[in-house]
């Protein structure tokens, strides 16, 4: 394949992962802000959302656009209210204590996991897409193309859904009351305590919300790709990447992060192999701890 | 076993494949030959033991292999079932010990040590993967217990595991793709890229084809090595080469359905020819939606998924017996597709090693040695109940058995059986000879 076409191909594949990848780091991203909690369960709430996106597509059956919507609906709720639970029942009893809820939240990533295999099974399961046409794109240049540049209509509306929630966290965090809540929990908890807010309801909202979100951004997924019990590792690892790299609480770092993980991940394996791909990021987080320990966009620790 | 009145009337072609076993094991002089000695009065020596023959399964039950494990658990019970309900092997009872190995290397090697210590199983068996097999083996030698593998790898006939691993019921994949080659070359073209899943078992495929395909005169002028774990595939699709004439591809994995989708959408209906071992799909339903383009692309299969004009009355009794329809679905739930292609090998193992431990009158661990021996000269295995795919030929210097392959084409929403190859053109020069290792 001319290289032209091989780069259009290999960017709109990296902007899917990008676009996925946004929002499950966001989920982590505010989690830590916030909470100061780093949740190492955060790659089975995606697993979660996937799979009971297939769960609930199944059981609803018809047009796959009726199951798809609903699991849109119904995945971030379950997860959101599973993660909230987890952390009024397990976090706020360790008293968010930062190596504490480490531990805790390995344990209840085994917890998920195993749960998902009893509950749902072993065997990686398939969602239809609602839609899915194969988009061919023109290239001029070099006539002779033929089969391989395309994309599809799928996955450009992945990229385009994942755009819209993310600005609509951003509004949420910086237009709303909730918002301010969880900035003010996350800039000082105490005083904000101190202004009467319900900072451990903040902190059970904000668990919930970032597992909501990567359970969302599951459900976009699993038309794509599949869902099984054990797919929670790779988004955890490359959330934790795009986190670092980006910077702990920053809603444009993750962003960024993401785009130059995703974008680079697409463009590597392309032309070079995946696991090169993986080993350029992680030494870039090397590199950033090196040289920019708050991340290319956090605020330097007070 | 034969003292039960058996009112069916394939009673008769059980009989006579045990008198087969026996001439071959006879022929090598394992063990006195003639009819008068036929295992059949064995049991009636009453075992020295009445209790059950414990034979451990090494299944896959969860991690990437679970679509199999599910298959190979069900025909494993089904063969089980099917020798009890005969009379069970020198006429104890067969008991099936299940362990998940998690489809994982180092957990293959604990479990074959529980079946060792813990459940003192006689035998261990079952083992699908070819890096759990390669990871179980050397721990199955050390404690000598047999093993017997169902894993299509060429790690056995190459000589790299031990005397206690044998791989009798199914085909290796040297063998497989070697009878591939000329029809591949003669029918679909002679400039192959690979598409293959980077483990023991990809591998095997991406050395042995290159070199068989060569023979022909072709070429494999691109080889993309996919990780069985990845669950996106369209960013290794540009490495296709455009002159490329036929696209082979072989994945397993949990995302097979994911792959061969992509593939077909990257193609968009042009491209290649696509040749496919039937791995790619295994329990996967060729009607899915994207799988369109599949259409008229041609697969090995080891043994054919619907039921067609060449499929055997043997294949009807198996397919009845593991619970499969026409179709190659479960008989309850059309969606779940079988592993067609592969599981029959659990159930032609456990007859050989019923075979194996009645030519030998095994009696309990002691014998293990001589159930090896025996089962090395099982020799010729001819099509019949127990080997519902075809008849085979085990080589007892490599541990490996020889059998059929076919290609078939997509059409009309199935596979269609178009090709069928002979023993022979599977067969090659052994490779190493395990009867010189001590037991």
């Amino acid at each position: 394949m001319d290289l032209g076409p091989q780069i259009v191909l290999a960017s709109l594949d990296g902007a899917v992962t990008a676009a996925v990848l946004a929002l499950t780091a966001l989920g982590l991203s505010l989690v830590f802000g916030v909470m100061r909690v780093v949740n190492v369960a955060h790659g089975e709430f995606f697993m979660l959302g996937a799979m009971i996106a297939w769960f609930v597509a199944s059981a609803i059956g018809g047009h796959p656009a009726l199951g798809f919507v609903a699991a849109l609906v119904i995945a971030p709720l379950l997860v959101g209210g599973l993660a909230a639970s987890a952390d009024w029942l397990i976090i706020k009893r360790l008293d968010y204590e930062p190596e504490a809820t480490i531990v805790a939240t390995i344990g209840l990533l085994y917890i998920l996991q195993q749960g998902a295999l009893i509950t749902f099974g072993p065997v990686a399961q398939a969602v239809e897409a609602p839609f899915n046409h194969r988009i061919e794109i023109p290239w001029f240049e070099g006539s002779n193309v033929g089969w391989g540049l395309f994309t599809t209509s799928y996955k450009l509306f992945v990229i385009g859904a994942a755009l819209t929630i993310l600005l609509g966290v951003w509004l949420l965090l910086s237009r709303t009351k909730t918002g301010l809540l969880m900035r003010a929990t996350q800039l000082d908890r105490e005083t904000a305590q101190a202004f009467g807010i319900p900072v451990e309801k903040v902190y059970a909202l904000t668990f919930g919300f970032g597992a909501a979100i990567a359970a969302l951004a599951a459900v976009l997924i699993v038309p794509i790709q599949q869902a099984d019990y054990l797919m929670g590792g790779d988004p955890l690892l490359l959330s934790f990447i795009v986190v670092i790299i980006g910077g702990l609480g920053s809603l444009r770092g993750t962003l960024i992060a993401a785009l130059l993980i995703g974008m680079s991940d697409g463009i590597i394996s392309v032309f070079f192999t995946p696991t090169l791909a993986k080993i350029i990021a992680t030494l870039v987080v090397a590199m950033v701890l090196v040289f920019r320990p708050q991340g290319l966009f956090g605020a330097k620790a007070q | 076993m034969t003292n039960q009145t058996k009112p069916d009337s394939t009673a008769g072609s059980a009989d006579e494949t045990r008198r087969t076993f026996l001439k071959g094991a006879a022929a090598v002089g394992a063990v006195a030959a003639g009819t008068q000695m036929l295992p059949g009065m064995v049991p009636y020596i009453q075992a020295q033991s009445s209790a059950p023959v414990k034979i451990g399964f090494q299944v896959h039950k969860t991690g990437i292999g679970a679509a199999y494990g599910r298959w190979y658990d069900r025909t494993t019970k089904a063969a089980a079932q099917l020798i009890n309900d005969e009379g069970g092997i020198n006429g104890r009872e067969v008991e099936i010990v299940a362990e998940d190995d998690g489809t994982d290397p180092k957990r293959g090697a604990e479990v074959v040590e529980k079946f060792a210590k813990q459940h003192q199983t006689d035998v261990a068996f079952g083992t699908l993967f070819s890096h759990v097999v390669i990871g179980s083996s050397p721990r199955a030698g050390e404690l000598k217990m047999p093993y017997f593998v169902v894993s299509e790898g060429h790690h056995v006939a190459s000589g790299g595991l031990n005397r206690y691993t044998l791989q009798p019921g199914i085909t290796d994949v040297k063998s497989q793709v070697q009878s591939m080659a000329p029809w591949v070359a003669d029918n679909l073209g002679k400039k192959v890229t690979m598409i293959f899943p980077d483990f023991a078992f990809g591998h095997d495929h991406r050395d042995f084809f290159s070199e068989a395909i060569e023979k022909q005169g072709g070429k494999v002028i691109e080889k993309i090595a996919i990780p069985p774990t990845e669950k996106s595939f369209t960013k290794y699709f540009p490495r296709i080469p455009r002159d490329t004439d036929v696209l082979y591809h072989v994945m397993v994995g949990p995302a097979v359905l994911t792959f061969v989708k992509e593939l077909g959408e990257f193609f968009g209906g042009r491209g290649p020819q696509v040749f496919g071992f039937l791995d790619s799909l295994e329990a996967v339903d060729i009607n899915s939606p994207g799988l369109e383009f599949l259409d008229g692309s041609y697969f090995w299969e080891g043994n054919p998924r619907y039921r067609s004009d060449i499929s055997s009355d043997h294949d009807a009794f198996y397919r009845k017996a593991v619970g499969v329809d026409d179709n190659g679905a479960s008989i309850t739930d059309s969606k779940d597709i079988a592993t067609y292609s592969h599981m029959f090998g659990c159930w032609e193992t456990l007859h050989i090693i019923k075979a194996g431990m009645e030519a030998s009158d095994y009696a309990g661990p002691k014998d293990r040695a001589n159930l090896i021996e025996a089962v090395e000269n099982i020799g010729v295995m001819p099509h019949s109940r127990a080997h519902p795919q075809g008849d085979k030929l085990f080589n007892g210097r490599t541990h490996q058995a020889f059998g059929h392959q076919f290609i078939s084409k997509v059409g009309d929403g199935k596979l269609t059986p178009v090709h069928k190859t002979s023993i022979f053109d599977g067969y090659y020069p052994d490779e190493t000879d395990y009867t010189t290792q001590k037991l």
